[in-house]
């Protein structure tokens, strides 16, 4: 069957309303073949998929699967054809078990066997290698479990044909080589797989062919043995990328923020936080790594006042004066007190900013309290909206409009705007660029670097590490809540740093890493 | 399996969202709307009743506006409904289901009766007038800020809560019913000072309505700005929308929570006044008549803007008043006009989709 492609698109195109999702898309994958489909964020990679799954229905074009023609209406058509999509919020009911999920709406015998079901699981998971209890309950999963039961659900319906979107964005590093060898597995049994990113080193580690997609455009299939991560993101932004994050060296540093032996524990009596020390400096940005959920969230929203702690203090130096103990004020304390730190949470529409509402009443958030006993300040909350605007050429009809409604990058613009905007002593960012493209991702780096130059100490979360090691000059590492190791980010390496973050596990690979040292 | 799908056509048609509507646009569309209404109202009417709809309507039209007296009554009541959707409408917008204001209604007019009928000689006219109004105000606030609490403290369920403290409400009414009955043995508790009206809202400019009317106008045009241009507005516009950024911005969750409801209670309590004070100068479990449910109606209506809650509240207490009449003029169930009033309603919520998406149908293709 490989001479035949599993799908073709031929000249499709979809419009919502004025705006062009996908316009005239010539695509093609192959059966055992792993297609990756590359692309910044609103450049239609995921409509185009809808399309094939049959959530949506193309304007125009022509769809063939195994050489014919089809027409896929809903996703009821598309699951006869072979095709499963596994998107990226999972769809699966919490309360039951992974092999209930699985058959959940299939027909079949009005007994259930639920032994055999789980068997056939079994077996297909040992085919390709995954790893999955059947009669494990979704709630008691991990985000990487849910994704394959997700998989496999797709599978046990006879899926040959299987479109993945973003599947990396949720996974640690160790889950995604997981995943991958998974996927190769499939690929070689003959399935076809389309894998939907924007992850330029996973494009080049996985896939056997990537098509780009730019702006709605289909710009073209190269591949993968021929790629190169510059010809990529050219191909990608539709022109050449400088790719060097500018690092100027730390002028005059001066402690700006001392945190002593905090310990937060969260609602559910977990200790998200043991004993953490660390100094910030005026004038270098400071990086965090750690796996996910390792307390780097708890660590910024203590130092913003938002999360209680159990123990610990965190003084702050303002520039040319005494020290300020900060630990135990709230928010509102901090900020009454003219104490400049600026938080640009990682939860962008959710906390940072409100969806729902445009962008003067966003800018409020932080300026609400400013005017008259009674009246808002409404009058300064515009100009800076307007200026945000210009200054960082964010794209969007006006001030007025719903920041909800403007694309993730931005939104971030908008919020990293507004937080710089009162000239911080301090400014925190959690996951600068996560979901942006590389034209906003660097906007977001110059921003960063210019306030370092001002002598404001930048801390950054962040789960690229070549990023993290490139933009920081310092780079502290967290485990399971734990600061495990503070490393010069110039002169450390992504294997010494990756090693910190897995400090205290004891996983048959950390032995593996500590031989490969020694 | 493929064959089957082979040769299937394009869907008939699909919706999309539409990206903006203008004003014109939309307000055709809801014009469009209550057109239809009407139309499928008359064929509702004649296939049940076989009486001449246009009848019916004029019928509707006089019974609700058709004398000054008429008129006046129909204003009164919708005044009062338009209280308590104003009264409402603080706690919605923190996504605070208040379904409570029957309650606080409730409470309300019972502290402004036990005044009313405690203090009824011994105060002058207008001070006793105050005094009701405090205490009504007072007992709506306490029936507002304890589902407050407990939503603060606890995180309960305030639908439920709130729900619950109407019932709370009803049977504190009954309880003191028995002690103010009159005349004895009647269970009810007849009109409070006949004939001194001590206590009963005098007239304004010689309308018997114009003080509630002037009263609760200016609630709601403060409201409007309450809510759009003042600080606390914003608290609360905030806290409704992501408790996470309310916290991120320093606004004390709770404070806004518990400060919100006592408003919103104590507006409610107020209505209480009014509808004792101005209205019925008596009070009984059925006063506050189910204002504090179709004042939820009118406040989502009107997408919580309180200048449209004054037509709304308006429009619904006339299609209410008309009822009344067509029911006794035909000789119809009184539910009849609920059947029209509910059709209206459908047809207007319902082409708030028409306003937001829009249906295309497949196009023709040259093969």
């Amino acid at each position: 069957m490989k001479d035949v492609n599993a799908i073709e698109l031929r000249n499709i195109s979809k419009r919502f309303g004025k705006v062009v999702a996908n316009d005239q898309i010539n695509l093609s994958v192959r059966n055992g073949e792993i297609l990756a489909i590359l692309g910044e964020n609103g450049s239609g990679k995921t409509t185009l998929m809808n399309m094939i799954s049959g959530i949506y229905y193309p304007d125009e074009g022509q769809i063939f699967v195994n050489g014919e023609e089809v027409t896929i209406r809903s996703p009821k058509d598309a699951f006869p054809l072979g095709i499963g999509m596994i998107h990226q919020h999972f769809k699966l009911v919490d309360v039951l078990t992974a092999a209930e999920n699985i058959v959940l709406g299939l027909s079949g015998p009005t007994r259930l066997d639920i032994t055999a079901v789980a068997t056939r699981i079994s077996k297909l998971a040992h085919k390709y290698g995954f790893d999955i209890d059947p009669f494990k309950k979704i709630y008691e999963m991990s985000v990487s479990e849910k994704q394959t039961v997700e998989i496999v659900k797709m599978l046990y319906r006879g899926a040959n044909i299987l479109i993945l979107d973003e599947p990396t964005a949720v996974l640690t590093p160790q889950e995604t080589d997981r995943l991958f060898a998974v996927l190769r597995n499939m690929r070689d049994d003959g399935n076809a797989i389309i894998i939907i990113t924007h992850k330029l080193n996973e494009v080049l580690a996985l896939s056997d062919r990537v098509a780009v997609l730019h702006k709605g455009r289909y710009v073209g299939t190269v591949e993968t043995a021929d790629a190169t991560v510059a010809l990529l993101t050219e191909m990608m932004v539709g022109k050449k990328v400088e790719l060097n994050i500018d690092r100027p060296d730390p002028v005059n540093p001066e402690t700006r923020l001392v945190v002593k032996d905090i310990t937060c524990v969260n609602k559910d009596g977990v200790i998200t936080l043991n004993h953490a020390s660390f100094t910030a400096m005026g004038g270098e940005i400071l990086g965090i790594a750690g796996v996910a959920g390792s307390g780097q969230r708890e660590l910024l929203e203590a130092i913003a006042g938002l999360t209680p702690k159990e123990s610990g203090e965190i003084d702050y130096y303002p520039p040319g004066q005494p020290m300020r103990e900060i630990s135990g004020l709230s928010a509102v304390e901090i900020s009454r007190l003219g104490i400049k730190l600026s938080f640009v949470p990682e939860d962008r529409l959710g906390m940072g900013l409100v969806g729902p509402m445009d962008m003067v009443d966003n800018m409020m958030i932080r300026s609400y309290r400013k005017g008259g006993f009674f009246w808002a300040d409404r009058r300064s909350p515009r100009t800076l909206a307007e200026h945000i605007i210009s200054e960082l050429e964010v794209a969007t009809p006006g001030v007025s409009t719903p920041v909800g409604k403007l694309s993730g990058g931005n939104v971030q613009k908008v919020l990293v705007g507004r937080e710089i905007s009162s000239a911080p002593a301090v400014l925190m960012v959690a996951y600068p660029v996560r979901g942006l493209d590389i034209n906003s991702s660097y906007t977001i780096y110059r921003l960063l670097n210019e306030q370092k130059k001002r002598g404001v100490a930048v801390l950054c979360v962040g789960e690229d590490l070549d990023v993290l090691l490139a933009l920081c000059d310092r780079i502290l590492v967290l485990c399971d809540g734990r600061v495990t190791g503070v490393v010069d980010a110039r002169t450390a390496t992504k294997e010494q740093v990756g090693l910190l973050m897995t400090h205290t596990e004891r996983r048959p690979g950390d032995g593996k890493a500590d031989s490969r040292r020694a | 399996m493929a064959k089957q799908i082979h040769g299937a056509r394009e869907p008939l048609m699909h919706i999309t969202k539409r990206q903006e509507c203008s004003f014109l646009k939309a307000a055709l569309i809801r014009l469009a709307a209550v057109a239809l209404a009407l139309v499928v109202c008359a064929g509702v009417i004649v296939a049940l009743t076989g009486l001449n709809p246009v009848q019916v309507y004029a019928s509707i039209i006089d019974g609700a506006v058709g004398s000054n007296r008429r008129l006046w009554v129909t204003l009164r009541d919708a005044v009062a409904l338009l209280l308590v959707a104003v009264a409402i409408t603080p706690a919605f917008k923190m996504r605070f289901w208040n379904v409570g204001g029957e309650g606080q209604v409730l409470v309300g007019a019972t502290a402004t009766a036990a005044v009313m009928i405690y203090l009824g000689g011994a105060l002058p006219g207008w001070l006793l007038l105050i005094a009701m109004a405090l205490a009504s105000v007072l007992a709506g606030v306490i029936w507002g800020v304890i589902p407050a609490l407990f939503k603060a403290g606890w995180n309960t369920n305030e639908t439920l809560f709130t729900l619950m403290m109407n019932y709370i409400a009803t049977q504190l009414v009954l309880f003191c019913v028995v002690f103010w009955e009159n005349p004895a043995g009647s269970n009810t508790v007849g009109l409070i000072h006949p004939d001194t009206q001590a206590g009963w809202m005098p007239a304004l400019f010689g309308l018997k309505y114009g003080w509630s009317l002037v009263i609760v106008v200016a609630i709601a045009a403060f409201m409007y700005v309450y809510l759009r241009y003042s600080k606390q507005g914003y608290e609360i516009a905030y806290v409704g929308q992501s408790v996470n950024t309310a916290r991120y911005a320093g606004i004390s969750v709770k404070k806004v929570i518990i400060r919100t409801m006592a408003i919103s209670g104590g507006l409610c309590g107020l209505a209480g006044f009014l509808l004792v004070s101005s209205t019925s100068h008596t009070i009984s479990e059925a006063l506050a008549g189910g204002r504090g449910f179709t004042a939820i109606v009118v406040a989502w209506l009107s997408k919580l803007n309180t200048f449209t809650m004054m037509a709304v509240a308006f429009l619904l207490t006339f299609m209410g008043k008309g009822a009344l009449q067509i029911a006794s003029q035909f000789n119809l169930n009184e539910n009849a006009s609920e059947i029209i009033t509910g059709i209206i309603l459908f047809f207007v919520l319902g082409c708030e989709f028409f306003i937001n998406y829009k249906v295309e149908f497949r196009r023709r293709k040259e093969d």
